[in-house]
């Protein structure tokens, strides 16, 4: 088994793999990242089977914590493969923090944390703001601190898919961009490191200052959201709200009613930066 | 071949002697437990010991996920008790959660899934009406799985409930119909102690007994360390003179003793579990089971291929006489 270590914000990460190929993929990628010499979780792609070792080769996903009926993914994919496991165990392990399914950027030390449904642009939000003067904390977990309540970074590479793939290249010209992984159970997938300033201050909590939930798709517009669908819609997006019992209940109370929410609806980047930089301004 | 779980029975046996491990040492001890279940336990184990930051992290993690557990347990046995109000029969909590409910060390960071509890037989459909009547459904909808657990087994076919996505298991014997020891399982409801909530646990020797059946005389040792811890501490908690004396007559009378000894001599030569001398006896297939429980490599597989494979076939030959494993095993070829 072939072993590569890495440390994402606050949690430990090794990897194992049958094969060498995704850890390179991953050791380059990650190669400003601190390793670890204790991870958090062990994750393993493994072959489902020993013929498909070499023939179609197929990766399982195990690890610390598995899914019963997650379908393997092809060889050529094991960088996906990887970051799925990594994401599965902290939705289903991490208890340090109020864990939210969220993106998050930072800028004079507040932090804008956007949540959604995937394919409301959540990421590749983040990901452009991070290119456009904000410091990048995260494209898929926000985690709050169940003391201070400041968002603590963990900026794992950046999964950008299908449409989003072009315009961060166009973006982002000095950016490293991972291989195209096409037609995934995701669709188009093509990851991206995060800039080095998000990485180098990756322990660098922020206090958050702006809650959005975007909607791509829709002519610009934005609307106050109020405090009890916050909390509800938030509860939805925390892996391990109910875990936390009366921690993530006062950690998520503070949050709601100390963080002032919008819902925004944008067509493109340019709107939706516009939107940004305007709420912002009124609510920060 | 290895035997890294070793690992983690010595820590759990002498937890002072972590302080040797360098960090490839805990991040096969951490990773290991994890899988087995365990590491709330060892969580508590290594309370107030010295260890190095990041297993200190990993472990508060490990008490905060146990006391969410044992939360969850208490109120999930709860519901089944307001849902089973009206029943007169004692409703009796069994493994996980009877160890928190009754505030037993075997409790301690310990992981619980599913809601395990036993009414008296002929009282099953009263209950099983009263559970869907509460929002409970069943989890398989096939007709042979159903028969067949109606048929052959000890407890009726899992039921799920659909608002809180918990199962619960609910037994009238303790081990399947079809294995050959017939436990008594109306003096085991007759003898349950009461709990101060209406809900009862099984009494001190029936509760070890059972524990040992489920291990040694059912299943095929998946997560057995963790099954073994919860006898060590039945053992070290209950474990006078009389409790002693009490249990080989209680074994006996349920024709189990012989996966009762099995329990408390291996208990005794993993967690170093104090046990009085007349029940040190060493028997030639210990050293099978020692093995099979242990087989894991530092990235928590299980090794020890072949192994495995015999006690799986074992768990099968133990759980059915041979004529009925074929057609069982027919049925559910043909299915698919």
């Amino acid at each position: 088994m072939h072993e590569f270590r890495v440390q994402v914000g606050p949690a430990a990460f090794r990897i194992g793999s049958q094969w060498k190929r995704p850890l390179d993929q991953l050791a380059e990628f990650y190669r400003d990242y601190p390793v670890p010499e204790i991870p958090d979780y062990s994750v393993r792609l493994e072959s489902v089977s020993l013929l498909r070792r070499f023939i179609r080769p197929s990766v399982a996903i195990n690890g610390d914590y598995m899914l019963p009926d997650a379908a393997p993914l092809p060889l050529a994919q094991g960088l996906l493969a990887a970051e799925m496991a990594m994401n599965l165990q902290m939705a289903l392990g991490w208890r340090r923090h109020l864990l939210l399914h969220a993106s998050a950027v930072e800028k004079d030390g507040r932090a804008l944390i956007m949540t959604g449904q995937s394919g409301s642009g959540k990421s590749t939000l983040a990901a452009m703001l991070g290119h456009r003067g904000w410091r990048f904390m995260g494209d898929e977990f926000v985690l709050v601190d169940l003391d201070s309540g400041d968002a603590v970074p963990f900026p794992r590479l950046i999964s950008l898919k299908n449409e989003a793939i072009g315009a961060m290249m166009a973006t982002a010209l000095d950016g490293r961009f991972g291989p195209l992984m096409p037609e995934t159970p995701k669709g188009d997938i093509r990851h991206m490191v995060p800039p080095a300033d998000a990485i180098a201050a990756m322990s660098r909590p922020a206090r958050p200052a702006l809650l959005l939930f975007p909607s791509f798709g829709f002519d610009a517009a934005f609307r106050e959201v109020g405090p009890s669908e916050v909390f509800m819609r938030l509860t939805q997006a925390s892996t391990n709200y109910v875990a936390l019992g009366e921690k993530g209940f006062s950690t998520l109370t503070r949050f709601v009613q100390t963080v002032p929410a919008r819902a925004i609806d944008y067509r493109d980047g340019i709107e939706a930066e516009a939107l940004v930089n305007q709420l912002w301004a009124e609510c920060v | 071949m290895t035997h890294d779980a070793m690992l983690l029975v010595d820590a759990l046996r002498d937890p002072a002697g972590t302080a040797r491990l360098d960090p490839a040492g805990w991040t096969a001890l951490l990773t290991i437990a994890r899988v087995e279940q365990l590491l709330g336990t060892l969580a508590r184990k290594l309370s107030g010991l010295p260890v190095p930051d990041a297993v200190a992290h990993i472990l508060d993690e490990a008490r905060v996920n146990a006391e969410y557990q044992r939360r969850s347990a208490l109120w999930e046995a709860d519901c089944a008790r307001r849902a089973l109000a009206d029943y007169p029969g004692k409703v009796v909590l069994m493994k996980g959660t009877a160890y928190v409910a009754a505030g037993l060390k075997a409790g301690e960071g310990r992981h619980i899934g599913d809601l395990d509890i036993m009414v008296a037989q002929a009282d099953l459909p009263q209950v099983e009406a009263a559970l869907l009547n509460a929002g409970w459904e069943w989890v398989k909808e096939d007709a042979y799985d159903d028969a067949y657990y109606r048929d052959h087994m000890h407890e009726l076919p899992p039921l799920i409930h659909k608002e809180r996505d918990r199962m619960i298991d609910v037994h009238h014997t303790i081990l399947p119909l079809t294995a050959r020891p017939r436990p008594d399982a109306a003096a085991m409801l007759s003898d349950a102690n009461a709990l101060a909530n209406g809900l009862y646990v099984l009494s001190p020797t029936d509760m070890l007994i059972h524990s040992a059946a489920h291990l040694f005389a059912d299943g095929e040792l998946d997560g057995g360390l963790r099954n073994l811890w919860d006898l060590h501490c039945l053992m070290s908690e209950y474990g006078d003179d009389a409790f002693w004396s009490a249990l080989t007559n209680r074994a006996a009378h349920h024709q189990l003793l012989a996966p009762v000894e099995r329990a408390v001599r291996l208990a005794h030569q993993l967690y170093g579990t104090e046990i009085p001398s007349g029940w040190r006896r060493w028997h030639r297939q210990d050293k099978h089971y020692i093995r099979r429980l242990t087989a894991r490599d530092h990235w928590g597989r299980g090794t020890h291929k072949f192994t495995r494979l015999i006690f799986y076939i074992r768990s099968h030959w133990l759980r059915m006489p041979p004529l009925m494993l074929t057609r069982h095993l027919w049925t559910k070829w043909r299915k698919g």
